[in-house]
């Protein structure tokens, strides 16, 4: 693969405004603001309150997880299973709906069959040593095989009304329950990664878990706890997801795992681990949120945003490394 | 160790077969045998290229809609009256091209080849929908001769067989016996010692690509014209049997080891569990569940006595001290 070249040491570091100005961030801001721009031009209806809530749900969910998989990318690891997370929590919900249970046992349900699924993943990687990479695709395949196991072609639907406040509430005025969890998990898992030394170990091990081990890291353990994140957050998504479909099939979520590793990617997190940070992954699912939601003012089909998702994840990673071997 | 691990595997395949035999005997007759042989056919194909691909320490994981582009441009074609060896050919060449496309972007852009796969298979889908607008391309609408020529039986077995078995011999040759087989190996056990030795790791990974998409192209044609039908979403999901067979065959996916006797048994055990749970009268929804579980059950089996490399150093400071 790629072979370490001895870096370049400046005389002088820029001053910490230019280097700020020239970070992944600001430049995916200002694709935001432009993608925002365009938009706006494009479609008379894209700057009315109400559509642009509307527009939120395309990527609250899935930043939801995006969140927890930055940490676990940033480690070094990584996690395709998170769709089949959401399809088997949102069955295990659909059972428990269908045995009238309670909303709030609904939820918890949803929680805690996503912290056993990423309870599964950690064991089996940082409690096994096996790659993260394989074991996720086998539980990929296992989590949402259950889901067919329990559904076959069939679907649950008719959940109380209650649980639909997940997906369909609003706190106040045009922000919607999902909008108001996006905005609080944001700052905690910006919290959690930049603020704290939990979030430094994440790094250390990212960049070197060798060296992370021999400085006193419990590396499995953190490795463990991401895989945890991960699942909870799948969850939590099951919830706000399955609440606002109002609906269950074997089919939830298909292709999640792909949009949710493109936010995180393109939030500047290298996905050899070691780098990134949470506000490139929220100003990456502003972006990917305002593409489909201008696309779809436009009447572009599903399957072909998808095209646009992939050129998108491919793109934002060879551009920079084009650019960089163009002006050599 | 190799040996035994394959000996082991095939002792499971028999022991399946076994147990299923013991309820249905009908289903080890050869008839039966060779229809699952044959229907395991496009798995088998596709996971020798897998396998290359993970030798080098990549994974693919556009192949199925490699598939399914290169299965419905053969369609395509066909409709527009081009004659099958023509179609045969450029089924090749496109899935070759469409591997390429990751190739190049693994080698000369020196992206991670799961990130480049995983981008590459929503675009070749979304490219059969902006070819097709979505449309359907069904069995009336293709010529006899499309349809019949991977049906036609040989010898007992259809040519679909025989075209997986002739891929079996090419690839166990090209491992095996030839410099390109060597380096395959050596770029996946130990990149720099590759570079040392004078092998480019990158072209191989290339290559190794090529031979991926090529093998990808060719299933696509045989999979539309045996099943009859060509649509956007053939063969979705197949990229995880595909991977998974690999596994179960004891293909390390760190690179580097594996055999092709080892490929073929991890396809063929999924084959026979596939064709064996309607006969057994289980819901074929219980499929995907199975392989999940051998998947695990394979890396678990795989990892053994390979302990995390940083324990094994701090014994050593260990030991030192």
């Amino acid at each position: 693969m790629s072979t370490p070249t001895p870096r370049q040491i400046p005389d002088r570091l820029a001053s910490p405004l230019a280097r700020r100005l020239k970070s992944w961030e600001a430049l995916l801001l200002a694709v935001a603001i432009a993608i925002f721009i365009a938009n706006s031009i494009a479609s008379p209806y894209f700057l009315d309150p109400w559509n642009l809530s509307d527009a939120s749900f395309n990527f609250t969910e899935k930043a939801m997880i995006a969140f927890a998989m930055a940490m676990l990318i940033i480690a070094g690891d990584i996690d395709l299973s998170v769709a089949s997370i959401i399809a088997l929590c949102s069955t295990v919900m659909g059972v428990a709906m269908m045995a009238g249970a309670p909303v709030w046992v609904l939820v918890g349900l949803g929680l805690g069959t996503g912290l056993l699924c990423g309870a599964f993943n950690g064991l089996l990687v940082a409690g096994m040593g096996l790659p993260s990479i394989v074991v996720t695709i086998g539980t990929m395949s296992l989590f949402r095989g259950i889901s067919y196991i329990v559904l076959g072609d069939g679907a649950f639907t008719g959940y109380p009304s209650d649980f639909s406040w997940f997906g369909q509430g609003y706190v106040w005025w045009v922000f919607s329950v999902e909008l108001a969890l996006f905005a609080a998990l944001a700052v905690m898992f910006g919290l959690l990664l930049h603020g704290t030394s939990f979030g430094r170990t994440v790094y250390a091990i990212g960049n070197n878990a060798t060296a992370a081990r021999f400085s006193g890291i419990r590396v499995d353990r953190v490795r463990f706890i991401l895989f945890l994140l991960t699942g909870v957050m799948s969850g939590l998504a099951a919830v706000c997801l399955t609440s606002r479909l109002g609906s269950t099939r074997p089919s939830i979520a298909t292709g999640f795992e792909l949009e949710v590793v493109t936010m995180v990617v393109l939030g500047g997190v290298n996905i050899l681990g070691g780098s990134g940070s949470i506000p490139g992954v929220v100003i990456a699912a502003l972006v990917m949120g305002l593409v489909t939601f201008g696309l779809g003012l436009l009447n572009v089909p599903g399957i072909v945003m998808s095209i646009i998702v992939g050129l998108l994840l491919i793109g934002v990673i060879a551009l920079p490394r084009l650019w960089a071997m163009w002006r050599k | 160790m190799w040996k035994s691990r394959e000996a082991i595997l095939a002792l499971a395949v028999l022991a399946l077969l076994a147990v299923i035999a013991s309820r249905f005997p009908a289903f080890i007759l050869p008839g039966n045998l060779a229809r699952v042989f044959t229907d395991t056919s496009p798995l088998i194909i596709l996971a020798l290229g897998q396998m290359v691909v993970i030798l080098t320490k990549c994974i693919d994981l556009s192949v199925a809609a490699n598939l399914a582009l290169c299965g419905m441009i053969a369609a395509m074609l066909n409709g527009m009256g081009v004659p099958l060896p023509l179609i045969l050919l450029i089924v090749l060449a496109l899935g070759a091209a469409l591997g390429a496309v990751n190739g190049l972007l693994v080698w000369k852009v020196n992206i991670p080849s799961i990130v480049v796969t995983l981008g590459t298979m929503t675009i070749y889908r979304g490219v059969i929908f902006l070819l097709t607008d979505g449309k359907w391309i069904n069995a009336h609408q293709m010529t006899d001769g499309f349809k019949a020529f991977p049906r036609t039986s040989i010898l007992g077995l259809p040519v679909m067989g025989w075209i997986a078995i002739l891929t079996v011999i090419a690839v166990a040759v090209l491992v095996n016996r030839t410099p390109l087989g060597r380096a395959f190996y050596a770029v996946g056990g130990n990149p720099h010692a590759a570079v040392y030795t004078g092998i480019s790791v990158g072209r191989t990974q290339f290559v190794a690509f090529v031979l991926s998409g090529a093998l990808a192209g060719l299933a696509g044609y045989l999979w539309v014209a045996r099943y009859a039908v060509a649509y956007v979403d053939i063969a979705g999901g197949f990229e995880l049997d595909v991977v998974a067979a690999c596994v179960i065959g004891g293909i390390a996916i760190a690179g580097g080891a594996g055999s092709v006797t080892g490929c073929l048994l991890g396809a063929l055990f999924l084959g026979i569990v596939k064709n064996a749970l309607p006969v057994i009268g289980i819901s074929p929804f219980w499929q995907m569940a199975i392989s999940g579980t051998a998947i695990l059950i394979a890396i678990a089996f795989n990892a053994r006595g390979q302990g995390p490399k940083g324990r094994i150093i701090l014994k050593q400071a260990e030991h030192r001290a």
